[in-house]
């Protein structure tokens, strides 16, 4: 532990610390562009210069010169006041100083560190450098002009994406940063570029020109994009939420976000349902909250009712839902919509044990039956790191491109039961196996066989645990924690022919098979699910309700209310409160928080923020053997897996270009 | 006393014999050379130490102990490299050229003997894309060498393996920092690294890795031969040896010349240029060690000795011994605004000081050229060399500042004058 001191501050800092640390764990600001701490250090920028002894008699980049015993260090001389603004000064002889029209202005570093460290005047008289616009896509807006090279958007992509699409063209100070031959840039992560860009080079295009950073109200919530629970925040004006941006959270989300959790958000008010609707003569047309609960009491279905939750629905609207099938006298209720029945008499056994941040320590990574980059995005980069690190990499099922180095073993799933002696042999080795079994995994009965798969490599061992369950649906772990799920999956409820199913926004479910169901919808968007429904109840967004979720590692969160649901659209559990008073029962709740109390008094561990704790992971049944062929994975679209998405324009776009190829021809200038 | 020929180490300089293996053998190369090598690696290390030889790229860094910074075993399985920077682009530089020409197996025979002192696997020869008949005279001697058993398996019959490799550039300056160059050999966008940590610890392809100049490895093996108290006989202390002066511009008979180092400018240009075009009295300054370095005024540079110490006593520095001599009939404004233009276009880009700093140096110059801007841009053209200078990653930055700061200490009443005569002596920039 060296010793160092900052500005007359002794302090020990942790071994390997940069300059840069030490003088932020001393409390000092270092200003700097192209320092990042997820990214490796480029020391382009030269604006994190101090004065060093001992060391030449000139200023050090401190984001790249590593802490040493007896260091003095200072932040403050007439030495690197001068360097801060000779160098502020170069980096704005050549910008455009367009802050009045740019989208950056109010969150720009640039802006910001040239208010504290800069000369306060221009002393450049010769003409600024121009640069040509570059096409980066759908979702990047870029302004070159305003680029200051800081090489942040290369890093990521090389880097953390593991795509190299973004680089930097010529030299000297016709230097250009552009995607190769100017194409989109394609990954799901693309989109993290705008929050690194330290300037108003590479902005959000859907969110362009649409407000001020001081005018947006800014609530904490979490992605329903995919079942990580990313870490999010809602930046709303009036009654639209307006932007998603991620929040750090080192456990689940770093500080990343998939371009569909992150713009999926004009899909919020886009197809809404704003009003009841009650099908008559086979039409849905709109009714008023009073004749859609008579409606929903004239079908007085008794205890013969059953319950699908959706893929976005918190866990507070499936314990009121469930509450209220209770109270009718029925246990029917599923989750699981496209026809799941895997085992979850055990939930650590479909639970991401080892954590997303776990999984980096792993050795060897088996993935069963998953397209990581479209179920998981954000856990993507966390197995580049593994094998970047040197930790194997294999995977069953259909071929899609990794962004490392990896191991597919064909897309038969007896490759479990007898693996290729090179697999067996790295498992063998592994200080840290694991096993991710994803949505085809556990859609074509693998769970058993990889249950053995972890006894036979004893991927439970001191201090790890390497069974992992990938979902994909923000209100899995909620959902199979509430008790959504029945021992034949959504079969058992067909076969049950229930007078009424009420539907929580379940929209990927196969409503032909409750052909002799009534069906109420409870939901925000007029997507599958309303077209079958017999009564369309309008419910509220994530972002329009507070609820808790659970990710697919078990990790209990709370999301908060930005904005109101439109029109006269109600959030979820005062509908079924309403519906409860309609068909004659109660459910033992007139408020939220009463609700939120029954819930935790019923599931403690979902009034709790944090991990639940699931127990041990089960033994395998003996025999248990893995059969069949992934042909596909579930997700067809990444752009477009829920009803919000899928009312996106800007997804809707993604989709067709990113994915179909199609291509949009620019608007004439 | 200057130079005799039998203390030349480059004894085909101009090319009036071959530079196949035959001729080079009858000047002595490759004499021996498994003798040379058997003295071991240590011995050979501090021989080079004891010479007091230099690094003649520009730096002027201890060649021995450069040498002696390469690990002595590879604990991890990585091998060692050598590099060897023939990306001569400096301009008024032109010795590396000479050598590869008319002498290049003193290179590969130098490329071997370092190689094995420092323990190195192999030699990487980076060599400067515009000197095309100069890399097929290189390959073309490595190839007799591998032909005739001194370099390859088994190297001079010497049991060290060893190989050679030429590899050519793309005709970016920046190429020539070592670390770009290592990133350029790579396959990567030529851009100098950061430092730390340094090639010896992990330089090309992640491995320690030494990069020398192509005039320091050249004479490593004279200098062992004929002893390290023959090489440092000539020159001042701290300055020893003999060295490559290439001289360019105002002289009667420009050329690249071996001579002793510190040897008095007077004496190099009398004795081997013919003087300075239109006599003595007719010099206006010297920039005595390529465009990098600051010039000097005729009256301060003319009895100079011309060396490390020497020249920095002067405000300037040896670089790589590229004289470029200027007369009377020189625009010296319009000189050092050329030089500014190519330090704006060959800075990498990569580091923000450099990258806008070299594009407004230039504009400024351009400007003082005709004399149109006010007398403070002078001064302030004066801070923005100094906040260039010692900012950036590498070296360009203080490369481009130097030839303006010595602009405007020596000749500051030349732009003053060219202000004033363009007569719209503006005001102040606020």
């Amino acid at each position: 532990m060296p010793k160092v001191t900052v500005d007359g501050i002794e302090l020990e800092v942790p071994q390997g610390a940069t300059v840069l640390q030490a003088c932020e764990l001393a409390g000092k600001e270092i200003p700097r562009f192209c320092y990042h701490e997820r990214l490796s250090i480029a020391g382009n920028c030269r604006m994190c210069l101090v004065e060093v002894a001992p060391g030449p008699p000139k200023p050090q980049a401190s984001c790249a010169l590593p802490a040493s015993e007896g260091q003095v260090i200072k932040t403050d001389s007439e030495m690197v006041k001068k360097a801060r603004e000779g160098v502020m000064e170069f980096l704005l002889i050549n910008h455009p100083l367009d802050c009045p029209i740019c989208d950056q202005g109010g969150e720009c570093d640039l802006q910001d560190q040239s208010m504290a460290y800069g000369r306060g005047a221009s002393r450049f008289h010769e003409a600024k450098r121009a640069v040509t616009e570059k096409y980066m896509g759908p979702l990047i807006k870029t302004t070159m002009t305003r680029c200051i090279q800081c090489t942040r958007c290369v890093r990521f992509s090389e880097e953390v994406a593991g795509v190299d699409e973004i680089g930097a063209l010529y030299r000297g100070e016709n230097m250009q940063i552009t995607t190769y031959l100017e194409q989109a840039a394609k990954h799901e992560l693309s989109a993290n570029v705008i929050d690194l860009c330290p300037v108003g080079a590479l902005t959000s295009g859907p969110y362009a020109f649409e407000a001020r950073p001081w005018e947006l109200k800014k609530t904490l919530s979490i992605d329903v994009s995919d079942a990580l629970g990313s870490n999010i925040r809602l930046d709303s004006r009036g009654r639209e939420v307006l932007r998603i941006l991620p929040r750090f959270n080192d456990d689940v989300n770093e500080e990343w976000l998939s371009d569909k959790g992150r713009y999926m958000v004009d899909g919020l008010t886009r197809r809404r349902l704003d009003r009841p609707w009650i099908r008559r003569d086979g039409k849905l047309e709109a009714a008023t909250w009073g004749e859609a609960f008579a409606a929903v009491a004239k079908i007085n279905p008794g205890k013969s009712v059953a319950v699908i939750a959706g893929d976005l629905v918190d866990c507070e609207t499936m314990f009121a839902a469930k509450t209220l099938a209770g109270a009718l006298g029925s246990t029917l209720i599923e989750g699981r919509q496209t026809g799941l029945d895997y085992d979850c008499s055990n939930l650590a056994a479909v639970n991401f044990n080892s954590g997303l941040a776990g999984i980096e320590d792993a050795d060897a990574v088996l993935v069963v039956g998953s397209h990581v980059r479209w179920e998981a995005a954000v856990l993507n980069p966390r197995l580049r790191k593994i094998a970047k690190r040197g930790g194997k990499v294999f995977l069953i099922g259909p071929e899609w491109e990794t962004t490392y180095p990896a191991t597919f073993l064909g897309t038969d799933l007896g490759v479990l039961n007898k693996l290729p002696k090179h697999v067996a042999d790295a498992f063998a080795k592994a200080e840290r196996p694991a096993l991710i079994i994803g949505g085809a995994g556990l859609g074509k009965g693998a769970l058993g066989a990889c249950l053995a798969f972890a006894d036979q490599f004893k991927l439970v061992r001191d201090g790890w645990n390497g069974f992992n369950a990938l979902h994909f649906s923000a209100a899995r772990m909620g959902g199979l924690m509430l008790g959504y799920a029945q021992k034949g999956g959504i079969a058992d409820l067909v076969a049950a022919k229930p007078k009424m199913v009420i539907s929580l926004g379940a929209d990927e479910a196969d409503y032909a098979k409750f052909a002799g169901s009534m069906i109420v919808y409870i939901g925000h968007h007029g997507d599958k699910g309303a077209h079958a429904a017999d009564v369309v109840l309008p419910a509220a967004a994530f972002s329009e309700k507070p609820g808790t979720y659970v990710n697919t590692e078990g990790r209990v969160q709370l999301a908060d209310k930005a904005v109101f649901a439109p029109g006269d659209a109600r959030e979820d559990w005062t509908i079924l409160r309403a519906m409860a008073d309609a068909l004659g029962v109660s459910v033992g709740f007139d408020s939220y928080d009463q609700l939120r109390a029954m819930m935790a008094a019923e599931v403690p561990a979902l009034g709790r923020e944090g991990l639940a704790d699931y127990g041990a992971l089960p033994k395998a049944a003996k025999g248990a053997k893995a059969s069949g062929e992934i042909a596909t994975y579930p997700i067809k679209d990444f752009y477009l897996t829920n009803a919000i998405a899928r009312a996106s324009a800007t997804m809707q776009r993604c989709s067709e270009e990113l994915l179909h190829g199609v291509s949009f021809a620019e608007a004439a200038e | 006393m200057s130079l005799q020929d039998k203390d030349r180490i480059f004894t085909n300089l101009y090319g009036y014999q071959s530079w196949d293996l035959k001729a080079a053998r009858q000047r002595g190369d490759w004499d021996d050379t498994k003798a040379l090598m058997a003295r071991g690696q240590d011995a050979i290390i501090e021989e080079i130490k004891a010479s007091g030889l230099r690094g003649r790229g520009g730096a002027g860094f201890p060649t021995g102990l450069k040498w002696s910074f390469m690990p002595k075993e590879s604990k991890d399985g990585r091998p060692s490299f050598l590099m060897i920077n023939a990306d001569e682009s400096e301009p008024g530089s032109c010795k590396d050229r000479e050598i590869i020409r008319h002498d290049p197996h003193k290179l590969i025979e130098g490329a071997l003997v370092a190689g094995f002192a420092m323990r190195a696997r192999a030699a990487y020869i980076y060599i400067r894309g515009e000197y095309i008949r100069e890399a097929q005279v290189l390959e073309a001697a490595v190839q007799e060498a591998y032909d005739a058993g001194l370099i390859g398996k088994n190297a001079c019959k010497s049991g060290y393996d060893f190989d050679v490799f030429v590899h050519r550039g793309a005709g970016a300056y920046i190429c020539g920092e070592e670390t770009a160059m290592i990133e350029s050999l790579e396959g990567k966008k030529g851009q100098p690294r950061l430092k730390p940590p340094f090639p010896a610890g992990a330089g090309l392809y992640g491995c320690p890795t030494t990069v020398n100049n192509v005039e320091s490895i050249a004479v490593a093996p004279t200098i062992l031969r004929r002893g390290a108290a023959w090489f440092s006989s000539f020159g001042r202390e701290n300055n020893k040896g003999t060295k490559l002066f290439q001289i360019s511009g105002h002289v009667e008979k420009p050329c690249v010349v071996e001579e002793a180092m510190s040897i008095p400018f007077s004496e190099l240009i009398e004795k081997h240029c013919g003087g300075i075009s239109g006599g003595r009295d007719n010099l206006l300054a010297v920039i005595p060690g390529g465009s990098s370095v600051p010039l000097v005024p005729a009256a301060e540079i003319w009895d100079a000795p011309m060396d490390f110490d020497g020249l920095r006593a002067v405000g300037s520095g040896l670089g790589t011994a590229a004289v470029i001599v200027m007369d009377k009939s020189t625009d010296i404004v319009r000189a050092i605004s050329r030089l500014s233009h190519f330090y704006m276009h060959e800075s990498c880009g990569q580091c923000t000081p450099c990258r806008e700093g070299t594009g407004w140096m230039y504009r400024v110059m351009e400007r003082l050229r005709t004399g149109d801007a006010a007398v403070e841009e002078i001064d302030m053209l004066q801070q923005v060399t100094k906040q260039v200078e010692g900012h950036t990653i590498c070296a360009l930055g203080d490369a481009a500042a130097w030839p303006i700061q010595g602009l405007i200490k020596h000749f500051r009443p030349e732009l003053e004058r060219r202000i004033a005569e363009h007569g719209t002596m503006r005001e102040a920039a606020e």
